[in-house]
This record gives C-alpha cells, sequence and structure tokens, in this order.
C-alpha cells in the first residue's frame, strides 16, 4: 500500500520537466497513488502542467507569497507537513530536490536516498556511488516514510497529455521561517534547447581554448538543433557559465547524441554522460580516455573538423 | 566568530574504483585516501574569513576511525586552529552525521557551519541540509561565493538555471561548490607546526546520537560498461555514420 507524493520543480510559472521523470520513478513503485505538490506563489499554471502527467492521480497546491522563490528553509517544513499519511516522498535529483529533500527527511527524522537508478522494491532501491564507479543497493526502513531524490537521467518523462488529475488547494496552518531570504537569479537566456532534457547535446572542453572559440561550438550545436554543454575545465577557464557544466558536480543527461569536443573524458566527467544513446568523440590526442567509452571517435584537430562537419551535413 | 569545517577523508578523486568480487563494498586497502575535495574548499574558505578577520577560529571535524589522526593532522597544517575527531570505526550515513554535527554545534556554538556539498565516496549530498533542518537554521547550499556582513551571509549558489543569489541570517549552514575557491597547498614548515595544535577526540558512543536508523546497505556492483566503439576516418564518414543511425 503505497502513496507517493512528487515535489513539483519549476521556474517561472512553468513546470520542470524533471517532475515528469520524478513521476516515472514513482510509477515504478506500483502504488496505490502519486499525487504532485505544487508549492509556488502562484500554482495554477503549474498545476494545470502537472495534472497532464500520465500516472498522476491528485495534484495539491499551496500557494503562498513565501513560495514565490524555492527556498529549502522555506519549503521543507510545508512538504513535511504534506508528507504525512505518505509511504514515499520523491523530488528530481536536480539542484532543487538535491536543496530541499535532505531538508524535509530532517525534518521527519528518517534516511534520504539519493539518486535513485532503479527501483528494486517498494523500499528496495539501486543509486550511485563514487561518481557512479559502483553502484549499491540500498534498503529503507518500511516503519517510515521513505525520502528520495530520483536520478532524471535515469528515468524518461512521464507521458504527458492524456491525463487530467483533479487540482486541490491545501492550506497548511504552518510558520515558515524568514531568516532566509531570496536576492536574485541570473540565468543565462538562450534560445537553444535545454541541456537537462535536449535530445543531442555538443559539449566543449578545454581543448576549444577561449570565450570566443566557444563560438565554435554554439553554431555547431545550432546547425544540428543541439543543446550547449561543457566540461569542468571550460566553465572554470570562463569560456562558458556554470549551467553548462556537465559531470559528477554539473548535470548528468541522457541525450540521444551526445558530442564531446576538446574533452579528455576524465571520470567525473563520464559520471554525467553514462546514459547517453550515442557518444561521439573528437579529440586531437587518440590516446584520449574519452575515446574508451565513446561509440564513434574522430582524431583531429576540432577547428579543422568543425567546418568539415558542417559542410558534410549540408 | 567560530567556523566548524566539515573534513572527511575518502578516496582520493584519482583512484579508480574497483567493486570487490563478492560484492560486499569497493577496494579500500592500500588506496590513496585523501579530503574530501569539497571539504578542503570548506576550510579554505574558512580561513579565508578568518585572515579577512571575520572569524577568529576555526575547527576541522572529522568523523572516523582511530587513524583519521593523520588526516586531521593536515587540516590543521593547512591553518585549523585545533580539531575535533569523533571518533567510531562505522560509517555514518548523512541522517547521523547531521546528528554529530548537532551535537558539536551546541557545544562549541559556531556562527557558521561550512561543509563540503557532497563527500564523493557516498555521493549523498544531504549532510548540510539535514544539519540545517535539525538545527532550525537557514542554508546555502553549492555555494561558489560567499560573503559575511552584518550577522548575514549573502551566498551565491550554482543552480541548474544559474547562479542564485540568497541571504541568510547567521548562524547558517554554508555548503561549498567547486568553484567557491582554490585550496592552498600546505607547506613543510605547516605540518611542523600543526605537531603541536590540539585534537580533541569524543567517542561517538559519548555523543547520545542515535544510529539505529541508517539504510540498509544490501550489495555493491560495478556499474554496466560501454563498451569501445569505432573509429571514424573522417567527417564526412562520421556524418555518414550517424545520417544512417538516424541521428542527423
Ligand atoms: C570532485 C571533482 C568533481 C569534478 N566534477 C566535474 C564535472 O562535473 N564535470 C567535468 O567535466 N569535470 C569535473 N571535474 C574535473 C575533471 O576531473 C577534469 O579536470 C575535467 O573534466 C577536464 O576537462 P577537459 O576535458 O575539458 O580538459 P582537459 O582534461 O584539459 O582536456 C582537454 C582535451 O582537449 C583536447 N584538445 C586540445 N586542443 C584540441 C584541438 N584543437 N582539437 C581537438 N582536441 C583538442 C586535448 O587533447 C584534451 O584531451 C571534477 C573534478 C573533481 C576533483
Ligand atoms: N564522516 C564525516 N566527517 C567529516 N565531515 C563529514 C562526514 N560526513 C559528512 N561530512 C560533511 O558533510 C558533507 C556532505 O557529505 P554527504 O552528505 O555524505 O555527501 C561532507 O563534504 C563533509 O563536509
Amino acid at each position: 500500500m503505497s502513496k507517493i507524493l512528487v515535489i513539483a520543480e519549476h521556474l517561472d510559472g512553468k513546470l520542470n520537466p524533471a517532475t515528469a521523470r520524478a513521476v516515472s520513478a514513482a510509477v515504478a513503485v506500483k502504488p496505490d497513488t502519486i499525487d504532485v505538490l505544487v508549492l509556488s506563489a502562484e500554482v495554477d499554471a503549474i498545476a494545470a502542467d502537472a495534472a497532464k502527467i500520465e500516472g498522476v492521480s491528485r495534484v495539491l497546491t499551496v500557494t503562498r507569497a513565501e513560495n514565490a522563490h524555492p527556498l529549502a528553509a522555506v519549503l521543507a517544513p510545508q512538504i513535511a507537513k504534506v508528507a504525512a499519511g505518505y509511504s514515499h516522498v520523491f523530488a528530481p535529483s536536480t539542484t532543487f530536490g538535491k536543496d530541499v529533500a535532505p531538508r524535509v527527511a530532517a525534518l521527519l527524522g528518517v534516511a534520504q536516498v539519493s539518486d535513485i537508478m532503479s527501483i528494486d522494491g517498494s523500499h528496495t532501491f539501486k543509486r550511485p556511488i563514487y561518481a557512479g564507479n559502483a553502484i549499491v543497493t540500498v534498503q529503507a526502513d518500511p516503519a517510515h516514510a521513505v525520502v528520495a531524490t530520483i536520478r532524471t537521467a535515469s528515468w524518461a518523462a512521464a507521458a504527458n497529455g492524456a491525463n487530467n488529475a483533479p487540482i486541490e488547494p491545501l492550506s497548511l496552518d504552518i510558520a515558515v521561517p524568514t531568516h532566509t531570504r531570496f536576492v536574485e537569479l541570473k540565468q543565462g537566456k538562450s534560445d537553444r534547447p535545454d541541456l537537462q532534457s535536449a535530445n543531442k547535446v555538443v559539449s566543449g572542453g578545454r581543448g576549444v581554448g577561449s570565450k570566443e572559440n566557444f563560438e565554435v561550438i554554439y553554431r555547431f550545436a545550432d546547425k544540428i538543433g543541439a543543446a550547449v554543454g561543457a566540461s569542468r575545465a571550460a566553465v572554470d577557464a570562463g569560456y562558458v557559465p556554470n549551467e553548462l557544466q556537465v559531470g559528477q558536480t554539473g548535470k548528468i543527461i541522457a541525450p540521444e547524441l551526445y558530442i564531446a569536443i576538446g574533452i579528455s573524458g576524465a571520470i567525473q566527467h563520464l559520471t554525467g554522460i553514462k546514459d547517453a544513446g550515442t557518444i561521439v568523440a573528437i579529440n586531437k590526442d587518440g590516446e584520449a580516455p574519452i575515446f574508451e567509452v565513446a561509440d564513434i571517435g574522430l582524431v583531429g584537430d576540432l577547428f579543422k573538423l568543425i567546418p568539415e562537419l558542417e559542410q558534410a551535413i549540408g | 566568530m567560530k567556523i566548524l569545517v566539515g573534513y572527511k577523508r575518502v578516496v582520493d578523486y584519482n583512484v579508480r574504483i574497483q567493486v570487490k568480487p563478492d560484492g560486499t563494498g569497493v577496494v579500500t586497502d592500500g588506496v590513496k585516501l585523501s579530503a574530501n575535495p569539497f571539504d578542503d574548499i570548506a576550510l579554505e574558505e574558512a580561513l579565508r574569513l578568518r585572515e579577512k578577520g571575520v572569524a577568529e577560529e576555526v575547527v576541522a571535524v572529522g568523523i572516523g576511525p582511530a587513524d583519521l589522526t593523520a588526516h586531521l593532522r593536515n587540516g590543521l597544517a593547512m591553518g585549523a586552529n585545533r580539531a575535533i575527531h569523533v571518533v567510531t570505526p562505522d560509517t555514518l550515513q548523512p541522517l547521523t552525521a547531521a546528528r554529530v554535527f548537532l551535537r558539536l554545534v551546541e557545544k562549541e556554538q559556531p556562527g557558521l557551519v561550512i561543509l563540503g556539498k557532497q563527500a564523493i565516496d557516498d555521493d549523498a549530498n544531504q549532510t548540510g541540509q539535514m544539519l540545517a533542518a535539525l538545527w532550525d537554521r537557514p542554508q546555502a547550499t553549492f555555494a561558489s561565493k560567499l560573503e559575511i556582513a552584518n550577522g548575514k551571509a549573502t551566498v551565491t549558489r550554482e543552480v541548474d538555471a544559474g547562479l542564485e543569489v540568497i541571504e541568510a541570517e547567521l548562524p547558517a549552514v554554508i555548503t561549498t561548490d567547486l568553484r567557491l575557491n582554490e585550496p592552498r597547498f600546505i607547506k613543510l614548515p605547516d605540518i611542523m607546526k600543526a605537531k603541536s595544535k590540539p585534537i580533541d577526540t569524543i567517542e561517538f558512543a559519548s555523543l547520545g546520537v542515535d544510529a539505529h536508523d541508517q539504510l540498509k546497505t544490501m550489495n555493491y556492483t560495478a556499474p554496466a560498461k560501454r563498451s569501445k566503439g569505432v573509429m571514424v576516418k573522417d567527417a564526412a564518414e562520421l556524418v555518414a555514420v550517424l545520417k544512417q543511425k538516424g541521428l542527423l
């Protein structure tokens, strides 16, 4: 008898697709109900999106001015209150979920399972450790609620559109802390596909050499309709902003096509692309470790090869 | 102000992890151990705050087996004023570690606790958030910039959408991201000096911390390996292969 609460992630009034991936993991538990919880200052558009996700039983909403921005200290006590009566609380393993879920778990006094990649039973899960170099199977105590984050790259998004789950507003009679305040969010505005959900991703590394040179990567990505990613070295060197980082400490992604250009293939980077469909590596060093995992490798200078690729694509 | 810093010892990030054939864990015998990279960054940030005059004392905390002393000496050589060693032969999961930190917080009354955003062995990414919840104080996770003034921390956080800035009243828990700073190297004379710095040892059992509710670890397996693919000779061939697979 499982009842699962999935915490919705959203930004600018739009539901983040990571939520539907967490719903997929919830479906795999074969529960009786899956409710999605939307906490926001304006819930309507987000809740309407969530209600369409297949498998969702109800969408619960909490509308409060304090919920305008995702501050873990403010959201966690509300989530912990709603969690009463649920056997599982799932959040996507994004920076949002990673921030808030452990705070909920501690308020409930339960251990958390991070980054669930597969579900072996209602309380038995597989998760990666050591940057994905080992997989551990863990069992949570069925006497308590399971609080978990869902490794989004392991789960396809639950289908969207056929469902019309009821939306029920909740009023939670609890005070939230005022000791933490949102100041601003600096987002790189981009018309390119979103790195976390794109089918194709082109990533550049230190080999690209400069911020100016990175234009070559952007242009190529635009030509094939891909999102742009980067290695940590490229971000550290200031070629691109931090939100483009792929890897253990960046984004974990699973596009159908991943093209790594001027990236050596450090373990911490490879962690982020293990679930990609096809990995292509372009590197001038034929010994680069990236070729150990690439499905297709091409050795050569990226500044010569990219124009040739663009020409061959036509 | 006093700053408590988490200083966990983990398998060095350069080590190629091997799962034991019987699935009971990963091979750690004879493997290089180092400070968790995020904890070196946490300690560096605390030292910089002390150098700026924002903090007076930096205390490095390690929870682990008896032989953790040498590791804590490294933290002292890097510049911590003193260290606290909570001694336990067992691996503590984040909720238990957070409860231990809460006990130390009650005793030490720090203005700031800086932990790593994640330990690169369990990759849990939980302890800081859990401590903040148990302590009922603000949390600012994944920090890439930290400023302290007028009793509050202004923290830039690396989030999926970009960079988020939040304000947190002190005391608070901060967890570090990689771009917060570059940790200093330990110099030989500092290693000598560290020998005379104090390490308080506290038996885990004496803290009265509940540890019965950890997750049960069933077994360890190696991840599915991607097989080595093919090499193509030029751009035209690459495009042809990708088109054939329907990817372009
Ligand atoms: C705790 C921790 C977490 C980390 N997390 C991440 C993470 O999330 N993501 C991540 O990416 N890294 C991460 N790292 C860093 C990682 O270890 C590597 O340092 C990093 O991935 C290297 O980036 P790179 O491949 O771009 O650079 P390099 O290793 O310097 O490789 C550059 C490559 O470019 C090639 N090249 C150079 N010029 C050209 C040219 N003209 N044409 C073609 N090829 C060329 C070179 O042959 C080389 O292979 C982490 C490290 C630590 C310690
Ligand atoms: N055994 C420990 N000793 C010292 N610090 C720890 C320990 N466990 C967790 N921490 C701190 O908590 C952070 C996050 O760990 P985790 O939640 O396990 O990913 C680490 O970077 C440390 O700062």
